[in-house]
Order: C-alpha cells, then sequence, then structure tokens
C-alpha cells in the first residue's frame, strides 16, 4: 500500500515538472498533431507524383493518347523531351521513368513487326521505380489494345486476374502514414522523456535527496513509468482519434480500445528502455548518443518504414526483441485488419517480455549506478 | 574624484522579480571597490552590467566615460575589462590544464604565441601555480581554482578587473593569499581598478570604498570606516545589519547558543572510524574518524573539495566507502535500510527540492512520502509553515524563493519527519548574515529543546563557533577535532579562523609566491579589437578540440556509433520484398489448379503457407498478419481451361502497408503472365506476343534492381546530419548551462569567430565519420563510389559544415541540454527519414513536405550521393546541388548570427 502510494506521488511529481517545462510541452503537442499531419500528407497514393518523361519519335495518334494516360495522382504531368535529354536529365533526377516512343510506332504495331517501346527508369529510386514500372506496362498495355479495338470486345487472357485490396482498397498512403507517424513519435517520445528525467534528477541532485528518503529504487523508477508512460499515452489517444480519424479520415476498423491498451503495454517497455539508457549515461551529451543509437533503428527497421520480412534473417531477429517492432505489427493487425485479442495475444506476450526484460535491468544498473554515484 | 562607471536609474527584472531597482552611483576609479549584501541583492547583476556582458534593461550606464550599452563602444572597450563571474572556476574548462585555460583566454585577446607563452609564464609565477601547470583545471582545488581565473582574467592587462564573489567557498588560507595576490597587483603602480562583489563582511574590511545593497536597493555607500561611523558599530557584520530597513532588522535578534546539558549517559549518534573514499586515484576522504554524541551540534568546517560532501554522503548510505566504518544508532547505514531513512533527515549541499513545486507542494509531497499519518499531515505541514516562517510563501514556487528561504525550504523538508538527526551538508552557503543567524537559531531551538542530533558543515568560521564540537577538514583528513574554544586555545589564537589557517599552514606546503609581482607587461601597446581575427577563432577551434580529445568516450561513440548505424541500417532497410506468404483456397483441385500454384512457391518472392478452406479462414488469417496475398481459384478451373473458357483468378492483398501491397499487385501480375506464357508454351509450342509490341525495361544505375545500391548512398547523408547535429548543439548548450559561454560575452570573440571556431572540431570529426562510412559501403557493402570523389568529398565536407550549423542553429534558442537533444532530434529526424528524397523524391511530394523536402538540406546532398555513388556524376552535373546547399549554410549561419547573443538577458 504504501509502495503504491509512494509510486503515485512521485508520479504526480513528475508530471509537474514537465509540466514547468514549456519547450518540451510544445514539442510534445507538435510531435502528435503537426507531425503526424505533415507526415501523413505528404503523398497520397504509393506512386505518388511520379515525375514522368517521354521522347516522342513517333507522333501519332497512339502516342498521343498513350503520353495523355498519364496523370496525376499517381505521375506528374508528362514532359516532352528531345532523345538527347534523356541521359542529362536522368542523371539530374528530373524524372524517375523516361519512356522512349520511336519512329512508326504506329505504323510498325498494324503492320505486326513487333516494336520496341523503351521505359528508362531511374533505379536508385526504388520505391517509385519497382511500383511505377509496373502501372507503366498496364497503361500502355490497355491504351494500345483499347485503341486497336475500338470498342470491340478485345481480345483477353485465358485466365483473367482480379486482383482486390483488402483494408485499405486504393491503398491511402495516409492511412498508413500517419499511424506509423505516431507509433515512432510513441517510441521516441517515452524513451527521450524517461531517459532525460533521469539525468535531470542525476544533475540536480535531486536524486540523492530521493535516495535518502524511505523509498525503493523501483518506486523512484515505476514513478516515472507510468507518469511519462501516461502523458504519451494520452497524446497518442489524442492523436488517433482526433488527428488521425478526425482531420485525417482514416477508417479504423478494430477497436480503438485495444490498440491503446497495447500503446499502454509498449510504453512500459519503451519507458523503462529510457530509464535502462539513463543508469548507462552520466551525462547529457551521453545520452545523446545512446539515444540517437537507439532510437534510429527503432523506427527506421520495426516495420513502419521498410516490410519487416524483407531485412535479413539475423536483423528480423534483432529486432524482434524490440518492443516496437510487435507494436507496428500489432498496430496494423487492429487498426486495419480489425484484428482482436485472440490474433495479437502472442505480440502483446512478447512486449510484456521484453519490457519486463528492460525494467529488471533498468532496476539493477538503477542501484548499481547509485552505488556507485559520487 | 574620478569615477571609472557612472550608473544612473538602472533598474533590471528577470520576469516579474526586480533585480535591481533604481540604482544611481558613481563608482570611484583607481580602488578596491566592495559591493556588500547577501545573495540575490543585485550584486551579481550590478557587476554583469558593468562588464557588459549583461544587456542594460533600463537606466544609463557609463564605463570609462562612455555609454556601454551601445555596441561599438563595448567592443572598444571590452579588451580593457576582464570580468570573473561568480561560481567556483565557472568561466574555467575542466578538462584543460592550467597551462592551457590561461592560453586559452590569450588567443581570445589576440595575442601572439610568443607574447601568450611569456604572460603566461609571469602569471602563473606571480601566482605560485607554476608547479600545477600541466593539471587539469577539474583536479586543483577551490582556491587554486580562483587563481586561476584570475590569471585568466588577467592575460589582457585589464583596467578594471570586476570580481564576482571570488572568495565564496574557498579556505581561509587560500582566501587570504587571494587577496594579498590582488594587493600585490595593484601595487604594481598602474592604477587597475578592481570591483568586487562579497558576502564576508570581513573581507569588505580591507576595500577602499564599500556599497552596502539589499533588495535590488543601494543602502549606502562609503569607506568602511565611513559606514562603521554612520551605524556606531565597531565591525561590519553589524554595520550592515544596521542599514537594513526597520522590519528586517527586527527579525534579527542577537544570537545566544544555550550549553549543552551533557548526559553522561548518551549513546553515540553518529560513529565514524577510518573512513576512507577514493574515486579512481583521487582519495576524496582520508582516514576520517570522528562520533558525535546524540543531542550534539558537530560542524564540518572546510573549504569546497575537502571531502566534507562525501563523508556525508557515506554517512546518509548514499555512498559505500572504500575503507572504515561508518555507523548511524549503532548500525551501519546501507543503500536499502528504510527504516534508518526516518530516523534521518538530510540536506544537500546544492538545493535539491523540486523547483517546480510551491512551498505546500514540497512540504506536502515530503510527508506523504514519508508516511506520516494522514489525518496529521496537514497540521504538520501546518506546523511547518508557521515554525520556519514560510507561510506568506505558502503557494510561491520554491524556483521563485529568494536562497534564504529556500534554504528554511529545506530545512522544513528535512525535519517534516521529525527525525532523530540531521545531516546538512553547508545549509547556509550563499545564504544572507540575518537569514543565517535566522535559520541558525532554528537549528538550536531543535538541539537544545528536541534533543536532535545536528551534524553540519560549513565554510563560515562563526557558524563554526557555535557548534558544540567541530572537525577542521582540508584535503580529505581531519586536522583536529575539538570544542571551538578547545581549538583556538591549543593554538593561541584570537579567532577560529587563525587557529585553522595555522593549522592549515602545517600541512600545506605553501607556495605563495613571495616576490613582488614586477611589471607584468612584456609589451604594453594595447591590440587594436580587430573585426576578425582568426587568432581567436583557432583559439575557439583548438580548445574544443583539446575537450574533445579528453572525452574519449563521446569520441569513439559518435564515430563507433556512426560505423554501426551504417551497418544496421545498410543491411536493414531493403525495398526488395521477398518471402511474402502466400495461401491458396483451391475450390477446383484439378492438376491445372496445383500446376498454377506450384508456379507461384517456385519462385523466390512467395512462400507458400497451408492451404485455406473457407473465406472465413481467409479473413481470420489474413487478420492475424499471417497471409500476405491470398489466391482463390474457382470450382471447375482446369476445366474451363482446357475448353477455353474463360475463368478468373481472385487475389486478396494486403493492404494495411501500401507500399507493400503495391509491390505484391506488380508480382503477382507478372507471375501471372509468366505462367499464361508457359501455359501457352506447353500447349502451342511456341509463345504467342501477349502484346503487338516489346516494353524494353532499362533499370538504370542499378540494373540489378537491388535495395543495397540505392539505400546505402541515402544512409551516409542521414548518419551525417543526427549525429553532428546532436554534437554540436549539445555542446553549445553545455556551455551556457555549465556557464563558460560567459567567456564569449566577456572577451572581443565575434559572433562569426565563435560559430566558426567552435563549429572546426565537429566538422573534422564529422569528415572522420564520413570516410568511416565511405570505406564500409566499399569493403562491407561493395557499394563504390563510380563518379568524382573529389566532388563526393567536397559534398560531404560541405553537408557537415551545414549539419554541425544546425546544431548551432538549434542550440541558439534552447536553454537546456533535454531540449536540446529531443529537440535536434525531432526536428531533423522527420525531415530526413520522410521529406529528403531516401524513399520518394521530393518532386513527388506535396503540402508542408514538399516544402520541406525542397527546403532541407539533406535532400541536395542525397542527390550528389546517389549520383556520384550510382550514377558516376561528377561536380559539373551537380552544381545544382551544390548550389542549394551552399544557399543553405549561408541562411543558417546567418540565422545562427543573428538568433546568438553576445550578451545576457
Amino acid at each position: 500500500m504504501n509502495h503504491l502510494a509512494n509510486i503515485f506521488r512521485l508520479g504526480i511529481k513528475e508530471l509537474r515538472s514537465l509540466w514547468h517545462d514549456k519547450v518540451m510541452m510544445i514539442m510534445i503537442a507538435y510531435s502528435f498533431t503537426i507531425a503526424i499531419y505533415v507526415g501523413a500528407t505528404a503523398t497520397s497514393t504509393e506512386l505518388h507524383n511520379a515525375p514522368i518523361g517521354f521522347v516522342d519519335e513517333d507522333h501519332s495518334a497512339l502516342s498521343h493518347k498513350i503520353i495523355e494516360d498519364f496523370y496525376p495522382p499517381r505521375f506528374g504531368i508528362p514532359q516532352i523531351i528531345s532523345w538527347t535529354q534523356v541521359d542529362t536529365d536522368l542523371d539530374a533526377g528530373l524524372y524517375t521513368f523516361v519512356i522512349v516512343i520511336p519512329n512508326n510506332f504506329e505504323k510498325d504495331i498494324l503492320s505486326k513487326r513487333n516494336p520496341d517501346i523503351q521505359v528508362n527508369i531511374d533505379a536508385t529510386r526504388m520505391t517509385q521505380a519497382g511500383i511505377g514500372a509496373g502501372y507503366i506496362q498496364q497503361i500502355i498495355n490497355n491504351e494500345v489494345s483499347e485503341y486497336f479495338s475500338k470498342g470491340k470486345t478485345t481480345q483477353t487472357l485465358p485466365i483473367n486476374m482480379l486482383i482486390r485490396m483488402k483494408y485499405n482498397p486504393n491503398l491511402t498512403s495516409s492511412w498508413f502514414g500517419g499511424v506509423m507517424e505516431m507509433i515512432s513519435m510513441i517510441s521516441l517520445l517515452s524513451i527521450v522523456l524517461t531517459g532525460a528525467a533521469l539525468i535531470r534528477e542525476r544533475e540536480h541532485g535531486t536524486l540523492e535527496h530521493l535516495m535518502v528518503m524511505p523509498l525503493t529504487a523501483s518506486e523512484i523508477i515505476l514513478a516515472k513509468v507510468w507518469s511519462m508512460g501516461l502523458v504519451v499515452l494520452v497524446s497518442a489517444a489524442f492523436a488517433l482519434i482526433v488527428v488521425i480519424e478526425g482531420v485525417l479520415q482514416v477508417p479504423v476498423t478494430g477497436s480503438e480500445l485495444l490498440f491503446l491498451l497495447t500503446a499502454l503495454l509498449t510504453l512500459f517497455a519503451t519507458t523503462s528502455m529510457g530509464i535502462f539508457m539513463g543508469t548507462i549515461a552520466r551525462t547529457m551529451p551521453q545520452l545523446g548518443l545512446i539515444f540517437i543509437l537507439t532510437i534510429l533503428p527503432l523506427q527506421i527497421l520495426s516495420g513502419g518504414i521498410t516490410p519487416f520480412e524483407s531485412m535479413p534473417q539475423v536483423l528480423q531477429n534483432i529486432m524482434f526483441f524490440t518492443p516496437t517492432s510487435h507494436f507496428v505489427n500489432i498496430a496494423q493487425a487492429i487498426l486495419y485488419r480489425g484484428a482482436g485479442l485472440s490474433v495479437i495475444w502472442p505480440h502483446m506476450l512478447a512486449i510484456i517480455g521484453i519490457g519486463l526484460a528492460f525494467f529488471f535491468l533498468a532496476l539493477l544498473m538503477f542501484r548499481r549506478s547509485l552505488a556507485s554515484s559520487t | 574624484m574620478n569615477s571609472i562607471a557612472t550608473l544612473n536609474g538602472i533598474s533590471h527584472r528577470y520576469g516579474n522579480t526586480i533585480a535591481v531597482d533604481n540604482a544611481t552611483l558613481e563608482i570611484p576609479s583607481g580602488c578596491m571597490v566592495g559591493f556588500i549584501g547577501p545573495d540575490g541583492v543585485g550584486k551579481s547583476t550590478l557587476l554583469a552590467l558593468i562588464s557588459g556582458v549583461r544587456i542594460l534593461q533600463q537606466g544609463k550606464l557609463e564605463v570609462f566615460g562612455g555609454d556601454i550599452s551601445k555596441r561599438e563602444y563595448r567592443e572598444s572597450v571590452c579588451p580593457r575589462i576582464a570580468y570573473m563571474p561568480q561560481g567556483l572556476g565557472k568561466n574555467l574548462y575542466m578538462s584543460l590544464s592550467v597551462y592551457e585555460n590561461i592560453d586559452f583566454f590569450g588567443r581570445l585577446f589576440s595575442q601572439d604565441a610568443k607574447e601568450r607563452k611569456e604572460r603566461v609564464f609571469e602569471l602563473l609565477e606571480s601566482t605560485g601555480l607554476t608547479p600545477f601547470k600541466d593539471r587539469p583545471a577539474g583536479q586543483l582545488s577551490g582556491g587554486m581554482k580562483q587563481k586561476l581565473g584570475l590569471c585568466c582574467a588577467l592575460i589582457h592587462d585589464p583596467d578594471l578587473l570586476i570580481l564576482d564573489e571570488p572568495t565564496t567557498g574557498v579556505d581561509p588560507l587560500s582566501r587570504r593569499q587571494f587577496w594579498e595576490l590582488i594587493d600585490r597587483l595593484r601595487n604594481r603602480g598602474d592604477g587597475m581598478s578592481v570591483i568586487v562583489a562579497t558576502a564576508y563582511m570581513e573581507e569588505a574590511q580591507r576595500f577602499d570604498w564599500l556599497i552596502a545593497m539589499d533588495d535590488g536597493k543601494i543602502l549606502a555607500e562609503g569607506s568602511p570606516k565611513e559606514l562603521m561611523a554612520t551605524t556606531n558599530c565597531d565591525n561590519l557584520d553589524a554595520a550592515f545589519i544596521r542599514l537594513l530597513p526597520e522590519e528586517k532588522q527586527r527579525e534579527h535578534r542577537f544570537l545566544v547558543v544555550p550549553p549543552r546539558v551533557i548526559d553522561p549517559n548518551a549513546v553515540l549518534a553518529i560513529e565514524a572510524e577510518n573512513l576512507t573514499m577514493k574515486f579512481g586515484d583521487f582519495t576524496a576522504v582520508d582516514h576520517v574518524s570522528f562520533s558525535i554524541e546524540k543531542g550534539e551540534i558537530f560542524g564540518f568546517l572546510g573549504s569546497n573539495g575537502c571531502g566534507k560532501t562525501t563523508t556525508m554522503k557515506i554517512l546518509t548510505g548514499l555512498l559505500s566507502p572504500t575503507e572504515g566504518t561508518a555507523k548511524l544508532f549503532g548500525e551501519e547505514p546501507t543503500a536499502n535500510d528504510l527504516e534508518t531513512r526516518k530516523r534521518v533527515g538530510y540536506m544537500t549541499q546544492a538545493f535539491s527540492l523540486y523547483l517546480e513545486l510551491s512551498v505546500f507542494q514540497n512540504l506536502l509531497l515530503h510527508a506523504q512520502l514519508f508516511h506520516l499519518p494522514p489525518e496529521q499531515i496537514e497540521q504538520r505541514v501546518e506546523e511547518m509553515l508557521l515554525h520556519f516562517h514560510l507561510k506568506e510563501y505558502k503557494d510561491t514556487d520554491a524556483a521563485d524563493l529568494p536562497l534564504g528561504i529556500r534554504q528554511r525550504l529545506s530545512l522544513a523538508v528535512a525535519v517534516i519527519h521529525k527525525p532523530e538527526m540531521l545531516i546538512l551538508d553547508e545549509p547556509t552557503s550563499g545564504v544572507d548574515p540575518v537569514s543565517r543567524d535566522n535559520f541558525w537559531e532554528l537549528l538550536i531551538d531543535l538541539s537544545r529543546k528536541d534533543g536532535v542530533t545536528i551534524f553540519v558543515s560549513t565554510h563560515f568560521m562563526n557558524e563554526g563557533e557555535r557548534c558544540d564540537r567541530i572537525s577542521l577538514m582540508h584535503q580529505g583528513k581531519v586536522l583536529a577535532n575539538d570544542t571551538p574554544q578547545g581549538l583556538v586555545r591549543s593554538r593561541n589564537k584570537e579567532t577560529l579562523e587563525d587557529a585553522f589557517i595555522d593549522y592549515l599552514q602545517e600541512v600545506e606546503v605553501v607556495n605563495t609566491a613571495s616576490k613582488s609581482i614586477k611589471s607584468l607587461h612584456v609589451q604594453h601597446q594595447r591590440k587594436k579589437n580587430n573585426f576578425f581575427s582568426l587568432l581567436r577563432l583557432f583559439g575557439y577551434a583548438y580548445r574544443e578540440s583539446l575537450e574533445l580529445i579528453r572525452d574519449p568516450i563521446r569520441l569513439i561513440f559518435a564515430l563507433l556509433g556512426t560505423g554501426i548505424l551504417m551497418l544496421i541500417l545498410g543491411f536493414g532497410i531493403t525495398m526488395d520484398v521477398e518471402d511474402l506468404s502466400f495461401a491458396a483456397l483451391d475450390q477446383d483441385g484439378s492438376p491445372q489448379s496445383r500446376q498454377y500454384l506450384q508456379n507461384l512457391s517456385g519462385s523466390r518472392y512467395f512462400l507458400e503457407h497451408k492451404p485455406l478452406h473457407s473465406m472465413e479462414e481467409l479473413d481470420q488469417r489474413m487478420k492475424s498478419g499471417e497471409l500476405s496475398i491470398a489466391f482463390i481459384i474457382p470450382p471447375h478451373f482446369g476445366e474451363d481451361l482446357k475448353k477455353g473458357r474463360h475463368t478468373e483468378i481472385a487475389v486478396w492483398v494486403d493492404g494495411a502497408m501500401p507500399f507493400r501491397a503495391e509491390t505484391i499487385k506488380g508480382y503477382v501480375q507478372g507471375m501471372h503472365i509468366n505462367y499464361i506464357r508457359q501455359l501457352a508454351r506447353d500447349t502451342l509450342g511456341y509463345i504467342p506476343a501477349l502484346t503487338p509490341y516489346n516494353v524494353e525495361m532499362r533499370y538504370r544505375y542499378n540494373q540489378d534492381f537491388k535495395s543495397i545500391y540505392a539505400m546505402v548512398p541515402a544512409v551516409l547523408p542521414m548518419l551525417l546530419i543526427f549525429i553532428p547535429s546532436i554534437l554540436m548543439a549539445l555542446s553549445v548548450v553545455r556551455e551556457k548551462e555549465l556557464g563558460s559561454i560567459t567567456n564569449f560575452y566577456a572577451t572581443p570573440v565575434t559572433r562569426l569567430e565563435f560559430l566558426i571556431g567552435k563549429q572546426l572540431p565537429y566538422i573534422v570529426i564529422s569528415m572522420i565519420g564520413f570516410l568511416i562510412l565511405l570505406i564500409l559501403a566499399v569493403l562491407v557493402f561493395d557499394v563504390y563510389p563510380k563518379g568524382s570523389m573529389v566532388t563526393l568529398i567536397f559534398g560531404a565536407l560541405l553537408y557537415v559544415t551545414i549539419t554541425t550549423g544546425i546544431g548551432f542553429l538549434i542550440s541558439s534558442f534552447m536553454e537546456t541540454q533535454i531540449a536540446a537533444l529531443a529537440g535536434t532530434a525531432i526536428l531533423t529526424l522527420l525531415p530526413t527519414i520522410n521529406f529528403s528524397g531516401i524513399k520518394d523524391p521530393v518532386s513527388s511530394l506535396e503540402g508542408v513536405g514538399a516544402f520541406i523536402g525542397y527546403i532541407f538540406p539533406a535532400t541536395y546532398f542525397i542527390n550528389i550521393s546517389r549520383g556520384i555513388f550510382s550514377k558516376e556524376l561528377d561536380f559539373k552535373d551537380l552544381h545544382h546541388d551544390f548550389f542549394a546547399m551552399a544557399i543553405a549554410l549561408v541562411v543558417i549561419s546567418v540565422f545562427s548570427m543573428l538568433l546568438l547573443k553576445k550578451q545576457e538577458k
């Protein structure tokens, strides 16, 4: 009972301290509103405004029609360039795609001479290049067959294929981007807030003050965990309901409550990580370096930016031990696929396990760092 | 009387607090002028204003006959003034040696190597610091730090020396030596004026002219004799109290310590035996033994850094001694002993309550944490407010309290749970005489009425005299242990201070250079204050590099971290979508349908999972994320195919991650076409053209279409922004937090010199980081720059100059290191990962994201990096990007300079 009361009161103290740090409050507010909005709305579809250029040597009705078929939002407005510009413009990165329609393209098709149409792709732009190539082929194919059939039913492939997207029929990017941005902010802020709060207490000497009072190390840690976790959780709930569902109009399929519950578990793990870092670092610059070393992989490799299963197995195994990779997975399952507890429980268990491990590690290190502190 | 400074109606406020209230003064030149008064009355503010370090808010202030608020005048007069801020060694660099510290200040005043060397040696000689010239400033004693600070201030022969509490917390012997040194310097005969702020009245006695201050107002001015004469007092302490307004005088009573009734059966409250504490090579506490009886007031008397605090921490259980034992109430304190903690109240040296909580909240929090019975809490808090005269401050934040009140609050907090013992570490440091006496009154009360054992440390002699017994401490050792009277008697001295000095002289090899100081001036011509000086710039760069080299952990971490991140991210960020899990709902089960599925499972892109049996199962397994793709093959698929009837395969793709879904779509379509071709070949014997034309796909720059070739060149710009900008931002904010930023305010260094000087070492480190990345790219990832190497290096140099500049810019509006850390991370992470073209080219973005992408310098370096790594480009192909980066550099530098304050607010 006494323990709980201590944890509660120390946590209230943390909240008061945070409230006084106005710059930090502004930063939290920014992270869960503007940052999410900007991150989500930068692109609306995966293939978005892909800059495309044409070298039209045919100047036929068909080539004009093909060029007209490329328009925003998937492609940028097609630019007509000359043959000599192809290399320099691609070098300068002006276009991701340059399509060369050769002389007599239409005539050659009519006379069944199988002309070549050349698609130059800037393959350093992996995402656009991969997806865009498929779209380009399809668009040209549709146009050519329609052009020659002139409304008649065209001869189709013997087996048709109907591809449908589950959970996000139009593959709207902001549905994904907004939520992933929010998850990034949850882990970033919870780690910084707790880690820095610990270093601040150490630098201001208040940590010693706490240690001479009848308080245990676990009470001090848990107080920071719950208070900073709460701040981030409330902000995340706001971001989810107001920014993501309200402003960005992302339809959420599953239960928001279940999502917030998993966010809570994740916060237990990330705040414990933050404390753990706070016990390793002696000064703020050291904490900064440890923080950067941790947060970059967490942000980039948890499956929110690139597909998790594409990473080398070794990295997948390493990332398995981070709470964020499971959280990204759960978030997608709940929010998009409408999954329930029966589906996500293994990941929840993993998060709890990771959280407990970091918590006890932090506790151990905390006791040790106090014993050696000056 | 000539005046060196004329103050007219000067007022200064910090938020709602008035620090200086309408001060009008003439400060005489050519003599020692002392500002006396307690802490927080505006002395420091006035000194900072006179030295030009702080921005003048209101009033008119002339120094050397010119208006110091005018920038040009301030710059011209700056080399004639030296300013030493409050706090032990606050403007020194702790990892730099004594010599390097002074040398750095010489550089800031544009002295050449020969001149600097001569001056530094002369100063070291005259202050007796020569034997310590290679010792890091952090390892000097308080007294030596102040001497070093003085050397740094005197390197440029100032006409006016401004010292803000130079001897606070310094042992009495060093203090005496310090003033002797100042006297000798002044006797050189060039009439240097000295303005000093001090809280020690006995020091003020020796000054020529005194200005007494209280509450931001000037109470009186005159020579010490005049002040004592007008107030009819025989010492300055008393005279000062007389000068205070009536109501304050009334608070003050002459303090009497009632004798302690000695109980012969008294148990020992504290027993310390041979306590020794070592930190590495440094022995902080050296075989200290003492015992304290119950109800006794026991004092530790000694300078800062003599081991008082460490000893107290051992007693509270915060530290475990390297050797020896300490017992509290007959038991050894341990870190986990919660019961003993309840019997002890502890007050740390620095104010360690929560500044952001109000007086009431602080008291309440501690009452609750000590688990006073809930029904008593309110009453006890009320009692404390009353007893410690805190009623009127009940709802004030601790941060807004004057120091004296804060200390009262600390004491109230320490005794709220009625402890049997109080351990107080320098509770009155920096508190004015009246508040100090009031504080002691409370202590005496606790001791004599409630029988509380009090263990207190102090560097004030008169407080030592009030203790029942004291220990004199110096450099970790106890010199003597007795009642104050006993100590004075044993040395045949008149005062405790003299006795202490006597003890000190016994142990310390005194190396006061007794030779009089010859003319210090190697050459007396004063340098013109140039607009730009490479010497000053390199002074800063050199010092920053030294500090970096002395902190190998940070250095190694920064470089090693860069390498590790490169490995993780280089392999990890991959756009190659592989191993996609799929399952089929095969409603046909014919050889044809099985063949179709085999075609899929044979590909490296797809991984087959066990088949589906129903649509519900499909839903369920997709929901769980197990399946990314589900194929539904209709009934009669095989038959329809054979008969040439139209048939359709339905595919469900998990659209949760749009990028992956789009890629899957492409793959699935490709596989489908492939299957049909195969089918045609098998049945017709040849592959008919599915389209009347051929599409020739040319994947340029990255023929294999491998993620690694696109991502490794993009990881470089990413890593070269975070680490340099964070290191840079923290380095500037650290100077702000620790106080050495004052050197930038008080010396002729210009903003540009400061900016470039601080930046240079970080640019060098970042370039080393860049080379590490380059080597990793070639050796580990086998991705090598095909284009112009020189251009890449030049681009990287320009880029890290910008990224360190971003760190500098962010630091200019951040006050704390936490904010700098979090701010830099948030402000650079999002734009770099999302908007700089690592994934989608900037031209494809829209809205705010696109705008950020276009102005963010990382965008352009990613172009350069990819251009050179993958596209075989050289400078002329990339000159647009270089141009954009050059503009960014100029914009960032200009903003940094505009936001950088050359004065304190």
